[in-house]
C-alpha cells in the first residue's frame, strides 16, 4: 500500500471532483447531442491557454485558464456561425475548428516554448495533461470552479429538466431558453477549461461523454443518470491519477480516459438496463418461452402445418 | 531536389490525397468519423510496432487499416446498440487513443515512436529519410508512400466514380439499385485510414483532420459540382502546403500546425468572399434571388 504525499492527497481529490462535474455537465451534453461539441472546444481551448501564458510571460494559471475560455468560447462561436450562415453542415463545422484551433495552438506553443522561461512552464503538458505539474494554487482553483459547477447544477435541478427534456414547456412556464443555453455553454466550457491541465486538451472530451454513456446502462431516470455518472466520472479521475502517479513522468490524461473506458466496457456488458448479459439473457428466456408455447400444444403445430 | 523542394512535395501529396477524400467525407457527413480515425491509427501503428519492432510502411498500413476499420465497426455497433452516432464515436476513438498514448509512454517511449512526434508530425526530418528508386534515384520514403497513396485513392475514386456519387448523395437509391452500399462504407473508411496513416508522419494526427475536413469544406462553398469541388479542394490543400510553409519558416514556428492553420485562413476566405455561399456575396445580392 502506498502512502500519499498531501499533495497527492490533494490532486487526488482535485482530479476526483473534476470527474464528477464532467461526469454531469457531459450528461447534459449527451442529452442536447452534443457530446462531440465538447471534442472541438477543449481542442479549441488550446491556443488560449498558450497566449495567456504568453501575455504574462509566466506560468499564471488563472491568466491560462481565462486565455483557454475566451478560445473555446470563440470556437463555440465559430461553429454556431459557420453551421447557420454557410451550406457547411455542423460536424464539418466541428472538425474544422477543432484542427485550425489546435494548429494555431500548436503554432503558438512552438512560439512560447522559445520564449524565456517557456521551456520550463509545463505548457506541454497541457496537451495531455500532467496531474503532477499541479500546485497548491492549481488545485484550489480546480476545487473552487468544480463545486461551482456542482452547486449549479443542484440547484436549477428541475429547471435544467425542463431545458433539456421539453424547453417549449418551459418557455411557457417562463423559463428563459436563451438564459439555460447560455448557461450551459458556460458550465461545458468551464469544465473543460479546468480539466485540461490534469486531463489534457485532447483527452478531456472522453471525462464529459464517457460517465454519461456508462451510467445509461444502468438507469434511464434523470437523477439517476447524473449521479452514477458523477460517480463514474470521479472514480474515473481519482483512479487514474492515482495509477498515472505510479510511473515516472506518466500523461495522467490518457490513464483517466482508461479508466473511464474500462467503467464503461463493464457497464455495457453488465449493466441492468439494456446491458449485453441482460439482453441475453432476456433474449434466452423469450426464446425458451417461445419454444414451449410451440412445441407443447403440439396438434396446433400439426395443424398450422397442414 | 532541394530540401525545401522535398517538404513542399510532401505536403503537397498529402493536400491532394486528403483534399480529394475530403470532399467525400463532406458530402457523407462524416467529418467527425475522421477525425475519429486519424486518432485511433495511433494504436494500429503502436501495436503494429509492438508486433513487428520495426516501423516500416507496410506494417504500419496494415496496422492502420485495421484500427481504422476496427473504429468505424465499433462506432456502427455501438449506435445499432442505442447509443447516439456522436456519443459512440467519442467513447471509441478516445478509449483507442489512450491505450495508444498509453502504450507509448509506457512501453514503446523511443527515439523512433513519441508522442509529440505522432500528433504534430516531423515533417523537417522527412528530406532526410531517403529510399533508392530505379530510375529516379534517393527518393525521401514519405514521398513513395504517399504518391502510393495517391494513386490508390486517386484510382478506387476514379474507378467507383458514379457509385461514389449516388451513395453520397442518396444511399436509399443507391441501395435499391443494388451498389452494395455498406462496402463502398468500409472501402471507403479504408481509403481514409490509408490516407491518414500515410500523411501522419508528415502533418501528423491532428493535423490530417484539419487537411481532410477543411479545404474540401471550402471547396463545398465555392461548387455544386462533384468533379469541380474535388478539384477545388486538392488545389486548395496544396496552397495550404505553401502558404503554411512560408508562414512556419517567417514565424520560424511548427510547419504542421501553420499548415493546418493556413487550411483555415482559406476556408475564412471562401465563407466571407465565395461568389456562391458566401457571406459577401449574400448580402450584395438582391434579396429575391437567395
Amino acid at each position: 500500500m502506498m502512502i500519499l504525499s498531501a499533495n497527492t492527497q490533494w490532486v487526488l481529490l482535485s482530479t476526483m471532483m473534476l470527474g464528477m462535474a464532467a461526469g454531469v455537465v457531459g450528461c447534459f451534453a449527451y442529452w442536447k447531442r452534443q457530446s462531440l461539441m465538447s471534442d472541438a472546444l477543449s481542442h479549441a481551448a488550446l491556443p488560449g491557454v498558450v497566449a495567456g501564458f504568453a501575455v504574462l510571460g509566466t506560468k499564471s494559471l488563472p491568466f491560462m485558464l481565462g486565455g483557454a475560455a475566451l478560445s473555446a468560447l470563440l470556437g463555440a462561436l465559430f461553429i454556431q456561425w459557420i453551421r447557420t450562415s454557410s451550406r457547411v453542415k455542423e460536424d464539418a463545422a466541428m472538425g474544422i475548428v477543432l484542427s485550425v484551433f489546435f494548429g494555431l495552438g500548436i503554432m503558438l506553443l512552438t512560439l512560447a516554448n522559445r520564449l524565456p522561461g517557456g521551456q520550463q512552464s509545463g505548457l506541454d503538458s497541457f496537451i495531455f495533461g500532467q496531474s503532477a505539474s499541479m500546485v497548491r494554487q492549481d488545485v484550489y482553483t480546480m476545487l473552487g470552479v468544480t463545486l461551482l459547477v456542482l452547486i449549479v447544477t443542484l440547484v436549477a435541478w428541475k429547471e435544467w429538466k425542463l431545458f433539456l427534456f421539453d424547453p417549449q414547456f418551459g418557455g411557457g412556464l417562463g423559463l428563459s431558453g436563451r438564459v439555460m443555453n447560455l448557461l450551459y455553454m458556460v458550465l461545458l466550457v468551464l469544465v473543460i477549461v479546468i480539466g485540461i491541465q490534469a486531463a489534457g486538451v485532447i483527452l478531456m472530451a472522453a471525462l464529459l461523454i464517457m460517465p454519461g454513456v456508462s451510467a445509461r446502462y444502468w438507469t434511464h431516470s434523470y437523477g439517476g443518470m447524473i449521479g452514477l455518472a458523477a460517480l463514474f466520472g470521479g472514480a474515473s479521475g481519482a483512479v487514474g491519477t492515482l495509477v498515472s502517479a505510479s510511473g515516472n513522468g506518466w500523461p495522467t490524461g490518457p490513464f483517466i480516459v482508461l479508466t473511464a473506458s474500462v467503467l464503461f466496457v463493464i457497464s455495457l456488458t453488465l449493466g441492468t438496463s439494456k446491458g449485453l448479459l441482460v439482453m441475453l439473457l432476456q433474449h434466452r428466456a423469450q426464446r425458451a418461452a417461445l419454444t414451449k408455447q410451440h412445441t407443447h400444444p403440439a396438434h396446433e403445430t400439426v395443424e398450422r402445418g397442414g | 531536389m532541394s530540401y525545401t523542394g522535398w517538404i513542399l512535395l510532401t505536403a503537397s501529396l498529402v493536400g491532394l490525397s486528403c483534399g480529394f477524400i475530403g470532399v467525400l467525407l463532406i458530402l457523407r457527413r462524416m467529418a467527425m468519423m475522421a477525425d475519429a480515425i486519424s486518432h485511433t491509427v495511433l494504436l494500429g501503428i503502436v501495436v503494429a510496432y509492438l508486433v513487428t519492432r520495426e516501423l516500416s510502411g507496410v506494417h504500419m498500413l496494415i496496422g492502420a487499416v485495421t484500427a481504422g476499420l476496427l473504429t468505424s465497426l465499433f462506432v456502427q455497433w455501438l449506435h445499432a446498440r442505442g447509443v447516439q452516432q456522436e456519443a459512440s464515436i467519442g467513447v471509441v476513438f478516445t478509449s483507442l487513443f489512450a491505450i495508444g498514448v498509453v502504450l507509448i509512454a509506457t512501453k514503446v517511449g523511443n527515439a523512433h515512436l513519441d508522442i509529440q512526434h505522432t500528433l504534430m508530425g516531423e515533417i523537417t526530418y522527412i528530406p532526410w529519410e531517403l529510399t533508392e528508386l530505379p530510375w529516379i534515384g534517393a527518393v525521401p520514403e514519405a514521398v513513395v508512400l504517399l504518391s502510393g497513396v495517391l494513386v490508390v485513392v486517386v484510382g478506387v475514386i476514379l474507378a467507383f466514380y458514379k457509385e461514389w456519387k449516388i451513395t453520397s448523395f442518396d444511399p436509399a437509391l443507391a441501395a435499391s439499385l443494388g451498389i452494395p452500399v455498406v462496402l463502398m462504407h468500409y472501402v471507403f473508411m479504408s481509403l481514409v485510414s490509408i490516407t491518414t496513416v500515410a500523411a501522419f508522419d508528415a502533418v501528423g494526427a491532428i493535423m490530417v483532420v484539419a487537411m481532410l475536413i477543411t479545404p474540401a469544406a471550402a471547396a463545398y462553398l465555392w461548387t455544386d459540382r462533384l468533379l469541380v469541388m474535388m478539384g477545388l479542394s486538392g488545389v486548395f490543400g496544396v496552397i495550404a502546403a505553401f502558404m503554411g510553409y512560408y508562414i512556419a519558416v517567417w514565424l520560424d514556428t511548427s510547419i504542421s500546425g501553420s499548415m493546418a492553420f493556413s487550411t483555415g485562413i482559406i476556408f475564412m476566405i471562401s465563407f466571407l468572399f465565395s461568389p456562391r455561399h458566401g457571406l459577401a456575396s449574400r448580402l450584395v445580392r438582391p434579396a429575391d434571388q437567395i
